[in-house]
């Protein structure tokens, strides 16, 4: 197995009485796309934010490129190319979709203690945010203020913006959350497209786009893995199964949610 | 398409409404020249004043969204910075408002870096509870007068080089401050640095996540204002002759946010118009009514309900409703 980009070595946290992340183990290789899925309230999300920063682990290690960062803060995993999109939208909505992504490519140009110099007249930054616009297929929609375009679009722009800090790991939760079925399609194709070249840490409750996507697949329940390996694999396994998948899963084309 | 910004044919309201507006203010002491009614160069002096103090609570308020309550601080250690000096017979400007800047710089840095590690309504609270130490510090030092105050007996004067004595040249000085204020903010607010604070206050979350320590750009911010509050409270102090901690009574900060909220918040020049209505409201209220607050209340709440964008976004709209009858 090839050197692994991000290494989660018994992850532990809980929520008062409620155990979320229960000695988690994984590994993200280079290139890969790794989708974690488990059934609601199995502690995706909580995972995502531990390795994003944004949660601290009671216990456990977090390594990515041969660096410890379990106690970095989120901004700082950022500056180390860990980039992220959020599971509810999160974005600058009073801001054009430009300004949006030209801040992300802004975080990664240097430090920002520039106070002179008009930031939207910067060339490198308007051009550069463009290019990113372009590759979701938003750059018609540069200008648009981000409160007044529709749900499918605000995803694409969380992941334009995620792409614009040109990160080695994507940590993506749920980008097709509350997509409709073409724009979920064209969003698959687009994740698809960076497959090799980005690695991906990829939660999603859409089991077509888990399969169509994913080199491995972890599953969660209850905060612990009940299973890690290749599609197949999982789609086999009798844990997983019995836990999450259903029988409907059987045949490979079923779909559980 | 290429425009020119800069051409009169161009102009949007707002640019117009600034133009006015500092042309009326260029041009006032010549008309109190004509007619002797000096009583109008001190309230555009007072005025001026106070729209530096505004615009600078709302880069942080404003465009950061950090809702300080207790920004009249910088005024007074602004103006103590020219009062003791004074007291002392150091008059020379070049020393006082260093001294002014300085000290708001510090006292910003100092507070901020504990007040940013708050949010919401506990930042407002332990702003306002900065200040009010800062105000009873004042109090409490006999020296300087305690809560009686100090009067300066001279203004500041430059090194032989010019002095702010004349009650006009003063004016200019103070409108020469407001020009160069409106101009540094404007060019902060649109740099890379602004942009940042300008995301923090949107989506601090996401900030952090596309890689900023929105905290580090926040504590500068915070300086900055301060800082420019603090050049603000050495004006003060030189306009009215006389310092004292009420200068920095909670009230006062309260005030600021008024004129921050009534002129439009996130805009350049709103808050001088918010400035403008406070000082000329209390001129014109209070000789009608000893409850003048009241009705300043009321202004308030209406603009707070119905017209969000402030005194600025009315003459957005009013430049608007006006275009549209002419085409």
């Amino acid at each position: 197995m090839a050197q692994a980009l991000l290494t989660v070595e018994d992850l532990y946290k809980s929520f008062g009485g409620v155990t979320a992340t229960d000695h988690v183990d994984l590994q993200v290789i280079p290139g890969e796309i790794h989708a974690v899925i488990g059934p609601n309230g199995a502690g995706k999300t909580t995972l995502v934010a531990q390795l994003s920063g944004e949660l601290r682990p009671e216990a456990g290690r977090v390594t990515f490129d041969g660096r410890v960062i379990t106690n970095l803060p989120a901004h700082a995993r950022a500056r180390l190319g860990i980039a992220r999109s959020f599971q509810i939208t999160s974005l600058m909505l009073d801001m054009t979709a430009r300004d949006n992504v030209a801040l992300a490519v802004q975080a990664h140009a240097g430090h920002s203690f520039r106070f002179w110099a008009d930031a939207r007249r910067d060339r490198d930054l308007a051009d550069t945010a463009l290019v990113g616009l372009e590759e979701v297929g938003l750059a018609d929609r540069a200008d648009q203020t981000a409160r007044i375009m529709s749900h499918g679009e605000h995803r694409l722009l969380e992941i334009a913006m995620a792409l614009a800090t040109k990160p080695r790991l994507l940590l993506l939760d749920e980008p097709m959350a509350g997509m409709g079925v073409e724009e979920a399609q064209r969003m698959i194709g687009f994740l698809a497209g960076l497959k090799g070249d980005k690695s991906m840490l990829l939660v999603e409750h859409d089991m077509d786009a888990v399969f169509a996507l994913a080199d491995r697949i972890t599953v969660l329940v209850n905060g612990q893995v009940i299973a890690s390996g290749a599609p197949d694999d999982i789609r086999r396994d009798e844990a997983v199964r019995r836990a999450y998948l259903g029988d409907e899963m059987v045949d490979a084309s079923g779909s559980a949610d | 398409m290429k425009r020119d910004a800069l051409s009169p044919a161009n102009w949007t309201p707002r640019t117009w409404a600034m133009a006015v507006g500092l042309a009326i203010l260029a041009l006032l002491p010549g008309y109190v020249e004509l007619t002797g009614a000096t009583f109008y160069l001190d309230l555009a002096s007072r005025l001026m004043i106070l729209g530096i103090a505004a615009v600078s609570l709302n880069l942080i308020l404003g465009h950061g969204g950090m809702i300080s309550f207790g920004h009249a601080a910088y005024l007074g250690i602004g103006a103590y910075s020219v009062g003791i000096p004074a007291y002392y017979e150091i008059h020379n400007g070049f020393i006082q408002i260093p001294i002014a800047v300085a000290c708001s710089a510090l006292f910003a840095l100092i507070t901020g870096a504990i007040c940013l590690r708050t949010k919401g309504v506990y930042f407002i609270m332990i702003t306002m509870a900065f200040t009010q130490m800062v105000f009873f510090a004042f109090v409490s030092i006999e020296e300087y007068g305690g809560d009686d105050g100090l009067v300066i007996e001279m203004r500041s004067e430059f090194a032989g080089l010019f002095d702010i004595e004349d009650a006009t040249r003063l004016y200019y000085f103070i409108f020469a401050s407001l020009l160069a204020t409106l101009y540094l903010v404007h060019r902060i607010t649109r740099s890379r640095f602004g942009m940042v604070i300008e995301g923090a206050r949107g989506n601090e979350r996401r900030m952090h996540a596309i890689g900023y320590d929105t905290y580090r750009y926040r504590l500068v911010c915070y300086v900055i204002a301060g800082a420019i509050c603090g050049f603000a409270g050495a004006l003060l102090g030189n306009f009215t002759n006389f310092i004292s901690p009420e200068m920095m009574d909670w009230t006062a900060s309260g005030e600021l946010i008024f004129m921050v909220v009534l002129g439009g918040t996130g805009t350049l020049f709103g808050p001088i118009l918010g400035a403008a209505a406070f000082v000329l409201l209390e001129e014109w209220l209070s000789a009608i009514t000893i409850y003048w607050h009241f009705l300043f209340g009321a202004l308030l709440i209406l603009v707070v309900l119905f017209w969000r964008g402030g005194l600025y976004g009315l003459v957005d709209w009013i430049g608007r409703a006006a275009w549209r009858k002419r085409s």
